[in-house]
């Protein structure tokens, strides 16, 4: 039975530090490349969505019967962070099975072993593998400097509709302390760099490619691309010459201009390969991590349905660059500016836990007398004033014109002040009321296109609340 | 139709009191209680054993107070005092009440306060998060919110932001000047229309001049039973009409027909005080307006909905002057919230004050005394598109 990818997805955060500022910032000097930077509305929870719904161009959400979620970042310590993206992704809480896999920069190619051990189980199912990481390191640090938010995302199933089969995978495991982060801790800590390269990295990624080779009786030319997920550059320039693989089969994991996306990188590394093959070419992917995992894929005729819609070269063409170091750490808490005004807001749990199909769903509702439509969902018609009456319908994935709006200059954090209040109308003609995050101020206009994207709101009662923003266009969808 | 015997002035105001509006942080909820309260009493010539039913507008005192404020600084116990917090409207709604107790035949003399003390609050006059929701409101605010009507407006009439700007400004600095001739204005500068379109920007369009400020402030008025209230004064006020309308909490509900120039509120609101004044044309028949400008782009708003002038015609009757003090309606001619803040329980009867003193031909700077006046309204409104109220008063009973 052929088992693989169905779909995929990345997401790349609107903001970017270039690595010469950083540098700048404590007097240094040079400094290569850039490293993303999510919002202050982000977590690895809206990033994992941002990229989970960039697989629903090829699977529609409703045959969707997993979703696992992979980071070292979540928000919570204890709580389920899949069943909040389950909700947030649309999928059917009847219907889907959820599970987090933490705390491992592998987690990502670990929760895709586990999808394609849940698809073979079950041949009909569906599973959404999600990663998404916002690492910290010290200010300052090799490890500020390197590491990148990001998240990618892949639905693993099986049939004719794969984007690619996966045909091997395999791994190894060790016991190290090379990069770790304390329980409750803010920053990745690391062991002595020579350490960590040549015990670590170099000797696990050799160790679970020369496995692979063996198990599967190839060689590196078998490969036309080839993911070698890494901390830096350098580290995996060093890897791939080791075994030889060159420049054109090499696929660039964003190391350069995202930075390094820890569990998100082997998923990254993926869509990044698939974005650019042809069908028949076969990829090698390995992904480090307490131990390596390695696996193969054959590109299928699917790949056409791509037809040149890179999600990753859409995210990198409408990236803005970060003004200040300063609001990124602010942004980080690790030095926050003053808090701004208080809300005026009660916060609830069990409101918010009865309204999630309004809130992290984006569901109104459409009268079934008269047809009109209304966010959030009303259980009088405003319309025809009939009782509960109503099918829900989903607007997350709408892309709607924007009728008014306003710049307004002190509503936002005050490490982020600007927001823009916005009316959205839809398809339907039902108007939507959010602000608007990721813009250029001088670029907003009645009537733009403007699309939907997941975000913190804040953390009223201790936890964080999510909601849907709006955004100029930058998500590719087929 | 309300009254299904018809509504002919039956209910007079013979007291009214306002305070001091401003920063006012040598001086409590309860002074500002007493401070309009007993203006009102001696201005009616009765003192607070003779209220015999009242009605207390606020919306921020802590601990959901009742209408215990103003029991205790007035010693008013033993009586029926409820408190309303319908928004900027509240101040209305309470004198509704008191018009509505005297009129039902409940008793023959009420009272309706409105005081607020925002200045306690830590209200740097903006502040976030306006809605009941805690997630879907979270950034919303209340120039934000007003400024989306501005961007709206601009688009619909073929405004470019230029025109609109200027035509906002104008409201600013009308206001400003009438507010400069106030003794109790918190505000009492005169601007420029370059000043108030060079200022920072608050929300776009919205520039610092054409949002309220924030202060404390109170103002009561004593209503009473028509036939008696010669007994009291030779020059009572008559309540003409009064009107009140409520909408949705939030712009989410207002789905379908509605275009975010016009508010259904508005337009119910000023419909249902005008059928009871007997008002067929207010642009000729209003001698005076005092309207919610919280922002200027709402005192726009409201001269259509109200029907002061034409649909999309605000634009060209703000450039004639028309709203003036001596224009053909003139509109806020004490500064209104612009240069009053807007301890928002208050300024329903702040407004209703000022109708009444000039009515009376007895505004507290003769400079600003207009002539030749016989019915005046004022109007407030929350949102939007929450909730509008107005009333209507005449020195003259029919």
């Amino acid at each position: 039975m052929k088992q693989g990818i169905q779909a995929i997805g990345a997401y790349l955060p609107y903001h970017y530090l270039t690595r010469a500022a950083l540098s700048k910032a404590w007097g240094g000097k040079g400094g290569k490349g850039e490293k993303s930077v999510c919002g202050a509305d982000e977590d690895s929870v809206t990033m994992a969505v941002e990229a989970a719904m960039g697989c629903f161009r090829f699977i529609p959400r409703d045959r969707v019967d997993g979703l696992y979620f992979a980071s070292t970042t979540g928000p919570y310590a204890e709580k389920s962070h899949s069943s909040l993206l389950a909700v947030a992704c649309d999928l059917r809480d009847d219907k889907v099975f959820t599970a987090d896999v933490m705390t491992t920069t592998r987690a990502g190619t670990s929760a895709l072993k586990l999808a394609l051990d849940g698809v073979a189980a079950q041949p009909v199912g569906n599973i959404l593998v999600t990663a998404a990481d916002m690492r910290n390191g010290y200010p300052k640090s090799a490890q500020e400097t390197g590491f990148g938010d990001g998240a990618a995302a892949v639905i693993v199933g099986t049939g004719e509709e794969l984007l690619a089969e996966i045909d091997f995978f395999t791994s190894v495991n060790e016991e190290i302390n090379d990069y770790w982060r304390n329980a409750g801790g803010s920053y990745t800590l690391h062991a002595e760099g020579r350490f960590c390269d040549t015990e670590g990295y170099l000797r696990e990624m050799k160790l679970v490619l020369d496995k692979l080779f063996k198990e599967t009786n190839s060689q590196i030319t078998d490969y036309q691309k080839v993911v070698l997920t890494a901390q830096n550059s350098k580290l995996q320039g060093k890897l791939a010459a080791k075994f030889g693989v060159t420049p054109e089969q090499l696929v660039d994991t964003l190391l350069l201009n995202v930075g390094d996306t820890g569990a998100a990188q082997g998923l990254l590394g993926v869509v990044q390969a698939l974005e650019t093959a042809k069908a028949g070419d076969r990829i090698l992917v390995a992904d480090y991590g307490n131990g390596a995992n390695a696996f193969t894929m054959t590109v299928t005729e699917q790949i056409e349905r791509l037809a040149d819609r890179s999600q990753i070269g859409r995210y990198l063409e409408t990236r803005e660059e970060l003004d200040s170091y300063v609001r990124f750490l602010s942004w980080r808490e690790i030095a926050s500016a003053e808090p701004g005004a208080p809300f005026k807001l009660p916060a609830s749990t069990s409101q918010t836990w009865r309204e999630q199909n309004i809130n992290l769903r984006l569901h109104g509702s459409v009268c079934r007398k008269c047809g009109a439509a209304s966010y959030p969902i009303s259980r009088v018609c405003d319309v025809c004033g009939s009782l509960d009456e109503y099918e829900e319908v989903g607007y997350s994935d709408q892309i709607c014109k924007l009728y008014t709006y306003s710049i307004d200059q002190y509503a936002g954090r005050s490490d982020a002040p600007l927001i823009i209040q916005a009316i959205a109308e839809a398809k339907d003609g039902n108007h939507l009321y959010t602000v608007m995050t990721d813009f250029k101020k001088d670029e907003i206009k009645t009537g733009m296109d403007v699309e939907f994207t997941f975000r913190k709101m804040h953390n009223l009662g201790d936890f964080p609340n999510y909601f849907w923003k709006m955004r100029p266009l930058r998500r590719e969808s087929v | 139709m309300y009254f299904k015997n018809g509504y002919k002035d039956d209910v007079a105001i013979i007291g009214m009191g306002c305070t001091k509006f401003g920063e006012r942080w040598d001086t409590g909820l309860e002074d500002l209680i007493i401070e309009a309260a007993f203006e009102a009493f001696q201005d009616a010539g009765i003192g607070p054993k003779d209220i015999e039913v009242c009605y207390f507008a606020n919306t921020n005192a802590p601990n959901n107070c009742s209408g215990t404020p103003v029991a205790d600084a007035l010693k008013m116990h033993g009586i029926p005092i409820t408190r309303n917090e319908n928004w900027c409207t509240a101040g209305h709604v309470a004198l509704i009440n008191a018009v509505l107790a005297v009129k039902s035949g409940m008793c023959d003399i009420a009272m309706a306060i409105g005081a607020e003390k925002l200045k306690d609050k830590g209200f740097g006059g903006l502040g976030v998060g306006r809605g009941l929701n805690p997630v879907r409101e979270t950034r919303r605010d209340a120039p934000g919110s007003f400024a989306l009507i501005a961007e709206a407006y601009f688009k619909k009439y073929g405004l470019t932001y230029e025109q609109g700007k200027t035509m906002l400004a104008k409201i600013d600095v009308k206001n400003h000047y009438n507010g400069s001739l106030s003794p109790k204005a918190h505000f009492h500068n005169v601007i420029t229309v370059e000043q108030a379109v060079n200022a920072p920007l608050i929300a776009s369009p919205l520039g610092l001049y054409d949002c309220c400020g924030t202060s404390d402030g109170g103002a009561a008025a004593i209503v009473c039973r028509a036939d008696i209230a010669k007994k009291f004064r030779t020059d009572p006020i008559y309540v003409k009409g009064f009107g009140c309308a409520t909408d949705s909490m939030t712009p989410h509900y207002r789905s379908r027909n509605f275009d975010w120039t016009s508010f259904e509120a508005l337009r119910s609101c000023a419909k249902m005080a005008y059928e009871m004044a007997g008002i067929k044309n207010p642009r000729e028949e209003l001698d005076l307006a005092e309207v919610h400008d919280c922002f200027s782009i709402t005192e726009m708003c409201i001269y259509e909905d109200f029907g002061f002038c034409e649909r999309g015609t605000a634009w060209q009757n703000v450039e004639e002057g028309f709203f003036e003090r001596t224009g053909g309606l003139p509109v806020n001619v004490d500064g209104g919230l612009k240069c009053f803040g807007h301890p928002v329980g208050a300024s329903g009867i702040r407004m209703t004050y000022e109708i009444y003193k000039q009515l009376q031909y007895k505004v507290d700077n003769p400079k600003r005394q207009l002539q030749d006046v016989h019915m005046g309204l004022s109007q407030t409104f929350g949102g939007p598109p929450q909730i509008a109220s107005c009333v209507i008063l005449g020195n003259e009973d029919r």
